[in-house]
């Protein structure tokens, strides 16, 4: 019987085998762990430390760094809220306010109950239909600040965040 | 190499950099990245200097000398671009000088000053209370991101030079700050509170959190003392606030000997006992079972009168006095003096009988000095390291600096054996695991495997030792194979580590109470000695037997006499021509009997022969072995006095307790491991009516019939000048600034780095055939456990002192048992239960921590505190030539509650 942490660890020992070792293989790594993982996790780093000789500290140096990692667990749904020129200029900063207060979190986290991680995006290539929210990859166009708490609860089960 | 700087003709180095060479020659470069301590950075860019034939300036911390370059340091453009950098930083700085405890020693604002910045540029403070961080609710340090300039300085001493490894730079840009990995709390961390990061902050952003408002650094009085915790002797700088005669905190001075301006936590952190409130402040005398405050007057015509009394009815003999290794040199040899030629008795022993007895035996009879046969700093340089039961990391802090230091930076290899999975392990190429008690057979084994393998020095046991054929029969029985079984470690490892040692170009033997507290522990030293003997690691600079000493001043304690069978400088009692030069120095006549040590003081107590006890600074009632039997002696002993700077747990047997000073309230001395006999200052005044140790006995003396009479500390180091010969030409004029090694015969001596170089101090060295016993008790069914007890970095000996720094006090308030995971299975026993040890003595509660620090089949418990004693179970058998007991190894057995 082997537990979740121990299938953990030997995925980790996998990422690890696919790279050289040394410790120019950091970010490529980290890079392959988030993928496979989500996030970077504690008893993750905890691991490459032991693994590949990097200590913790450093390693949460390096990646904190990056604004492309990330240290919790990602929520079920990515809320991206775009804050390029088209979308700007159309409103997309209300936008975002009305997200961050519905959702009641800073563009950036993911709300307490795991479910939304809401995220500010410069374009997303889109400008046509701009102000646009995109939700797991599904493109919202025309957004409005109303329109916010229909499309929230369409992916928020039961929960009320309206 | 010359260079110039600034139109002057300088001198540098071999691979100087342009700053410190500018440093050396005294032409400042402002700079706000750079610690002499750290690799250069080259990140805060205030060193730029400009360099002929160089495109752009370059930063001076990280530019090499060369010979003929020519530097300007303080051009206009230099100055005016410094200005720019400094704008900078204070557009990050946000806080005011006015309300900063590093008003008046921060970097920044000097060279804001300096260089007149305008006030605009200043930019805005920020509220007094700094957002959370990795320091928040931490009661020794504290973060202020709006202080910090992002030198990096704290994180790179905490990575190189510390090795905890427990803080970086989060985030980029403007979001950068300080933070542990993942943001967890502090003492969560790796963090081990050394508190290096605030001593290298340039700025006020780290601080000790209990300093906050009590002083700024512009009004406070720094006074350079020894630290009073461990043998390494660091020198420390206590800050005192003159309007409060307060210790506010610690610091210490970059490129200071011995410890280069590191501490550890008890250091920086460990002085609120100082003018803590429970201090005594007058003598007390016990009527009818409860102390009464007396005058000086009364108690001292007490203690005379019943020492008088005592002496009268049965003799001189029946008097002990135990002298401390946390007092002066000038106190240990005015107690000795006192009760060998005022009493008439050589019954004077101190702690150093349960720390390094055996070392002090073993090294005397090998080489002729029982003392560290090298320095500190020779650890840097050395190509091996042997250390063995030493937990240095813990027990003696910045040493493990130097020993991980020579690892990581210039590596050496490193052997570690011991039972525990202690901090060095992680450095170490090989980690011998031995059953506790068992090193006998692990020494004589890495001999066998030498002698076998040819990797012997013949020519230096031909010229420079005797005896060596004598050892080799016990040496030979004991092949690896053998010792395996004896001592569990695998025979392929014994060989590797064997032949590490002996092929190494120096190698130096680390050891302390691992080896010392054992019925064998002469035995153990012995074969230690005869280990450097036969590959020649010794008498060479980073190549010998180091003794790493305990107590703050159990060296001079031990130089100085405080030992029933040595006069001051280790000169024999029951030496004919000895005993006649001293009863010519004190005029008197004296015994020319050896005295009884600790152990054998108190067991004469229980069989009637001893009556009266003077304790000075010693606290017995927790310190000893099988503290049931050590507490009844005390409660028994017809007159019991207790001369400390706290009401002990032994104080609390006291007749008469009379007040000390504590090391910040005194002049004097204290001799570090290393031999070297470092100052120690008044910083503070005493609390009530406490006086100086050596003054007290001074004043019993006299009482006594016997006059003592000194004006001051530095006249009674005169005398030990006089009458002990290592110490022959040390005088406080000499020591001022940095102290001396012993052996120092006179006053041009320039004192010995070390020992043994070309002659061994008793001539040749002695090889002594050592075989393999066993401890005095082994497991059995009742007590299927070997017990080893200890000690930890955040508390010191019997806590007297630690226990009230809330800053130390936080990481590990209480005691606990360490227990390998696997047993604490079987007995059902989780983390953090209750559970109870006990042995043949007694029996304890305390916490179960389940791991693998320790094997299978042992246990450890740390002795400092008074609420689980470990000493409760501790047996009291002792060596037969050192009369250390062991502390190290007894039966025992655990159970949950």
């Amino acid at each position: 019987m082997t537990s979740s942490r121990d299938k953990g660890l030997s995925r980790i020992a996998d990422i690890l085998a696919k790279h050289p070792a040394n410790r120019g293989s950091l970010i490529p790594v980290l890079q392959d762990i988030q993928q496979d993982f989500g996030y970077l996790s504690e008893e993750a780093v905890a691991e490459l430390e032991r693994r590949m000789g990097i200590s913790a500290n450093e390693i949460y140096g390096v990646a904190t760094f990056y604004t492309q990692f990330r240290f919790s667990p990602p929520g079920e749904h990515t809320i991206l809220s775009c804050q390029g020129t088209a979308c700007h200029v159309r409103g997309g900063r209300q936008i975002l306010t009305e997200l961050e207060q519905r959702l009641g979190v800073t563009a950036g986290r993911t709300t307490a109950d795991g479910k939304f991680d809401l995220e500010r995006v410069a374009c997303i290539g889109c400008c046509a239909l701009a102000p646009v929210v995109a939700v797991d990859g599904k493109v919202h166009a025309q957004v409005t600040a109303k329109k916010i708490p229909s499309i929230i609860s369409r992916y928020a089960g039961e929960g009320n965040f309206s | 190499m010359k260079l110039t700087i600034d139109d002057k003709q300088v001198t540098a180095k071999p691979a100087q950099t342009v700053l410190q060479v500018a440093q050396a020659n005294g032409i400042d470069i402002p700079n706000l990245c750079y610690d002499p301590r750290l690799a250069p950075s080259g990140s805060c860019r205030l060193c730029l200097v400009e360099i002929e034939g160089q495109r752009a300036l370059q930063p001076s911390c990280v530019f090499e000398a060369a010979e003929g370059l020519v530097v300007r340091t303080n051009t206009d453009e230099i100055r005016q671009i410094r200005k720019t950098i400094l704008e900078l930083l204070f557009s990050e700085h946000k806080a005011r000088c006015t309300t900063c405890d590093e008003n008046g020693k921060c970097d920044l604002q000097s060279y804001a000053y300096e260089y007149q910045l305008d006030e605009a540029s200043l930019g805005a403070g920020r509220g007094a209370e700094p957002a959370p961080n990795y320091t928040t609710g931490n009661l020794a340090l504290e973060y202020d991101p709006n202080k910090c300039i992002r030198c990096a300085r704290c994180v790179r001493i905490c990575d190189e030079v510390q090795m905890a490894h427990a803080l970086t730079f989060k985030n980029r840009a403007a979001e950068t700050e300080v933070a542990t990995a993942f943001d967890i709390p502090l003492n969560d961390s790796t963090c081990v509170l050394c508190g290096q990061c605030i001593s290298t902050c340039p700025t006020g952003a780290l601080y000790d959190r209990s300093a906050k408002g009590l002083c700024q650094a512009k009004d406070m009085v720094r006074t350079r003392t020894t630290c009073v915790y461990c043998g390494v002797g660091c020198q420390i700088d206590l800050n005192v606030n003159p309007k409060t005669n307060r210790i506010v905190r610690v610091t210490s001075e970059v490129g200071c000997i011995p410890n280069d301006g590191n501490l550890c936590v008890k250091g920086r952190f460990g002085m609120d006992f100082v003018g803590h409130p429970e201090r005594l402040t007058t003598p007390l005398i016990k009527r009818n079972g409860s102390f009464e405050k007396a005058s000086w007057d009364e108690a001292i015509e007490v203690i005379a009168g019943k020492f008088k009394k005592i002496k009268s009815e049965t003799g001189p003999d029946s008097i002990a006095g135990l002298s401390s290794a946390k007092c002066t040199n000038e106190d240990n040899y005015v107690f000795q003096k006192f009760i060998r030629a005022g009493i008439g008795t050589n019954n004077v022993d101190h702690c150093a009988r349960l720390c390094h007895a055996s070392t002090v035996a073993g090294l005397a009879r090998a080489f002729g000095s029982g003392a560290m046969t090298n320095s500190i700093d020779e650890f840097r340089n050395a190509r091996c390291i042997f250390v063995i039961g030493s937990n240095t990391p813990e027990a003696h802090p910045v040493i493990a600096l130097s020993l991980k230091e020579a690892v990581v930076k210039h590596g050496a290899e490193l052997i570690v054996a011991d039972p525990r999975e202690i901090d060095l392990v992680p450095y170490a190429k090989l980690h011998l695991q031995q059953r506790p008690g068992t090193d006998v057979a692990l020494i004589n084994a890495m001999m066998n495997v030498i002698i076998e393998e040819g990797l012997t020095d013949k020519d230096f046991i031909a010229e420079r030792t005797e005896d060596f054929e004598k050892a080799t029969e016990a040496i030979k029985e004991m092949t690896p194979e053998k010792a395996e079984k004896i001592t569990g470690v695998r025979a392929e490892a014994i060989r590797q580590a064997a032949r590490i040692y002996a092929t190494a170009e120096t190698a130096s033997i680390v050891f302390s109470m691992g080896i010392t507290q054992h019925t064998t522990g002469t035995d153990n030293v012995l074969s230690l000695a005869n280990l450097a003997m036969i590959t020649g690691n010794v008498g060479r600079e980073s190549a010998g037997v180091n003794p790493l000493r305990g107590q703050n001043n159990v060296q001079g304690a031990c130089d100085l006499g405080a030992l029933p069978n040595v006069y001051p400088g280790y000169q024999q009692v029951e030496a004919p021509d000895i005993h006649a030069k001293f009863e010519k120095a004190w005029d008197r006549k004296l015994s020319a009997r050896n005295g009884l040590t600790v152990v054998e003081i108190f067991h004469a107590i229980e069989a009637g022969f001893i009556r009266a006890l003077y304790l000075m600074g010693e606290n017995p009632a927790l310190s000893d072995p099988n503290l049931s039997r050590t507490r009844k002696a005390l409660e028994e002993v017809e007159f019991l006095v207790s001369q400390d700077v706290f009401l002990t747990e032994s104080g609390q047997y006291a007749d008469v307790v009379l007040p000390a000073f504590c090391f910040a309230e005194k002049d004097g001395t204290f001799t570090n491991t290393e031999r070297r006999v470092q100052r120690v200052r008044r910083t503070v005044n005493p609390p009530g009516q406490a006086r100086d140790d050596w003054e007290i006995v001074c004043d019993i003396a006299t009482a006594f019939g016997y006059r003592m009479h000194y004006e001051n500390a530095s006249q009674i180091m005169d005398e030990i000048a006089s009458v002990s010969p290592i110490y022959g030409g040390i005088s406080f004029e000499r020591i001022e600034t940095v102290g001396l090694q012993w052996p120092c015969a006179n006053k041009d001596h320039p004192g010995t780095k070390y020992l043994h170089k070309g002659e061994f101090k008793r001539g040749k060295g002695k090889f002594h055939p050592v075989r393999f016993k066993e401890p005095a008790e082994l497991p059995n069914k009742e007590f299927p456990f070997v017990l080893s007890t200890g000690r930890l970095l955040y508390q010191y000996h019997t806590g007297t002192l630690t226990r009230k720094v809330p800053a130390i006090h936080q990481v590990c308030p209480t005691g606990y048992v360490e227990i390998h995971v696997q047993d604490a299975e079987k007995h059902g026993i989780g983390d953090g239960d209750s559970v109870e040890v006990s042995t043949p003595r007694g029996k304890v509660t305390t916490k179960a921590r389940v791991g693998t620090m320790v094997a299978r089949g042992w246990l450890f418990m740390p002795f400092h505190f008074a609420e689980g004693p470990a000493n409760m179970l501790t047996n009291d058998a002792l060596d037969p030539i050192a009369k250390i007991p062991e502390f190290k190894a007894c039966a025992a057995n655990i159970r949950p509650i």
